[in-house]
């Protein structure tokens, strides 16, 4: 147990690892949906501490990483524009489009500019009215009501020159995608808390009652992922499949209702392609057509962008937990945060920087060990 | 960016029609749209994501978790120069002067 002393209360933390221990008889395989979550794990070595029957599979929960290459290319395209203040959140600024990114936008003289909240983009629209302002709406059901209210406001106060450029997802369908692909390994989820704290856990009773799976709705810190992999555990070796909640502390069973019925009244449920997954139906939201005017893609004529995903990148199969990060043939070596192929090597929550950051002896000493030379 | 960070609600003001905080996220101080928790009051805690307060939090449970972001640099990574870390994880020179990121962190 050689991370354990940095766990915020070691002693929980090792009680908790004693009854995973003692209650695992067989082989499980639990997928974390989210890339918060994921980060965790591998910071902590939380994977190398559970018994080796307990695999933890990395899900598609990293919004940046799972924005479609067609979206990045209609941002970059609309970021160039002379017209154009383009305001987005900062993870998105490395993210790869076809040959280039939103911060070589920037240099070649685009507007680009990093806001920490979307309101701070309509600020901007309101003091720049002979700009257009657009706004990089990506992000699960955590971003997508901020981002909703903010088009609410645009409406409210009148300001025309404000508009978002929408790629949000949704976590349920991705779960019943997962779940219903014919290799599946995945036999339970750790829910994303958060999303969790704004949706409630009303989606989830049906999924986990059709594809018997537990679904336990876990937080973002060491113990809570901890805690989340015991309730689960304990689920799974007594043959039940319920949803729980691991993270009371910050989810009410009905989520936040003000929110989501904004959510209700600015979007409507679309189908939406995932960035190395494809298509998941009813998996995203669109401006509903009253808030039409404020769409950027609309707007903007961007249609007819012609895309190229590198070969190489198979972030698709990490994001699905087909493959860990390290088993792909470009990670550490052509793929790196300075060198991305895909979304996952530089989104702050992506699988492969995670292990890249947190796993750099490891890589070396492996890369080493491959070679007979060194 | 998906990360949500508790947060302390410092003062409360209508703007626009709007109800909006100052809230201090371990001494980082920032404004918050509170539409989605309207009743949240002075010196209660929420989980804040991109400016909005999304969920009340108790005060134990906000300071744990505060301390724990500071501790692994996850603050800094939420609050700090999102120009000086894409150039650092991309090996280029930060574009300098982003008037934008000094206007909102004030």
């Amino acid at each position: 147990m050689k991370y354990i002393d940095e766990f915020q209360d070691p002693e929980l933390a090792r009680r908790l690892l004693d009854d995973i221990h003692s209650t695992v008889t067989r082989p499980w395989a639990l997928m974390e949906v989210c890339g918060g979550q994921t980060h965790t794990i591998i910071r902590h070595g939380i994977d190398q501490l559970l018994p080796e029957q307990v695999e933890l599979i990395h899900g598609p929960g990293c919004p940046v990483c799972v924005t479609p290459l067609e979206v990045i290319d209609k941002a970059l395209e609309i970021a160039s524009r002379p017209e154009v203040i383009f305001c987005s959140f900062g993870d998105m600024l490395r993210v790869p489009g076809t040959g280039r990114d939103l911060f070589q936008v920037r240099s070649e003289g685009g507007d680009v500019r990093v806001v920490y909240s979307p309101l701070d983009a309509l600020r901007i629209a309101r003091q720049n009215p002979d700009r257009e302002v657009v706004f990089f709406g990506i992000g699960f059901e955590t971003t997508a009501p901020p981002n909703a209210m903010t088009v609410h406001q645009a409406r409210r106060l009148g300001i025309p020159n404000f508009s978002l450029l929408v790629s949000h997802v949704r976590v349920p369908p991705a779960i019943e995608a997962i779940m219903s692909a014919p290799n599946c390994r995945v036999q339970a989820f750790l829910a994303a808390g958060h999303v969790c704290s704004v949706m409630g856990v009303g989606e989830y009773p049906e999924l986990a009652e059709r594809f018997r799976v537990p679904i336990v709705v876990t937080g973002f810190e060491p113990l809570d992922i901890l805690e989340g992999v015991r309730r689960t555990v304990l689920q799974l070796e007594r043959g039940e499949h319920t949803v729980d909640n691991a993270y009371a502390r910050a989810v009410r069973p009905e989520g936040n209702p003000a929110a989501q019925a904004m959510l209700e009244d600015v979007f409507e449920v679309t189908d939406r392609a995932w960035r190395g997954i494809g298509v998941i139906p009813d998996s995203g939201w669109r401006l509903s057509p009253k808030y039409r005017d404020h769409d950027a893609e609309y707007r903007f004529s961007v249609d007819g962008i012609q895309t190229r995903e590198p070969a190489e990148c198979r972030s698709g199969e990490v994001l699905q937990g087909m493959l860990k990060p390290h088993e792909c043939e470009a990670f550490g070596t052509v793929c790196t945060p300075r060198t991305p192929l895909g979304a996952t090597m530089v989104s702050s929550e992506g699988a492969c920087a995670a292990y890249y950051l947190y796993r750099r002896l490891d890589i070396t000493t492996a890369a080493r060990e491959a070679s007979p030379v060194v | 960016m998906c990360l949500a960070v508790p947060g302390r609600v410092l003062d409360i003001e209508e703007r626009d029609g709007t109800r909006m905080a100052t809230v201090d996220f371990g001494g980082v101080v920032k404004e918050v749209c509170l539409e989605y928790l309207p009743d949240l009051q002075v010196g209660e805690y929420a989980i804040v994501h991109v400016g909005f307060a999304l969920q009340r939090l108790d005060e134990e449970s906000a300071k744990q978790t505060l301390e724990l972001f500071a501790q692994l640099g996850m603050l800094q990574e939420e609050f700090g120069d999102p120009w000086e870390q894409a150039a650092e994880a991309g090996g280029a020179t930060p574009p300098v002067g982003d008037a934008v990121i000094e206007e909102v962190r004030k």
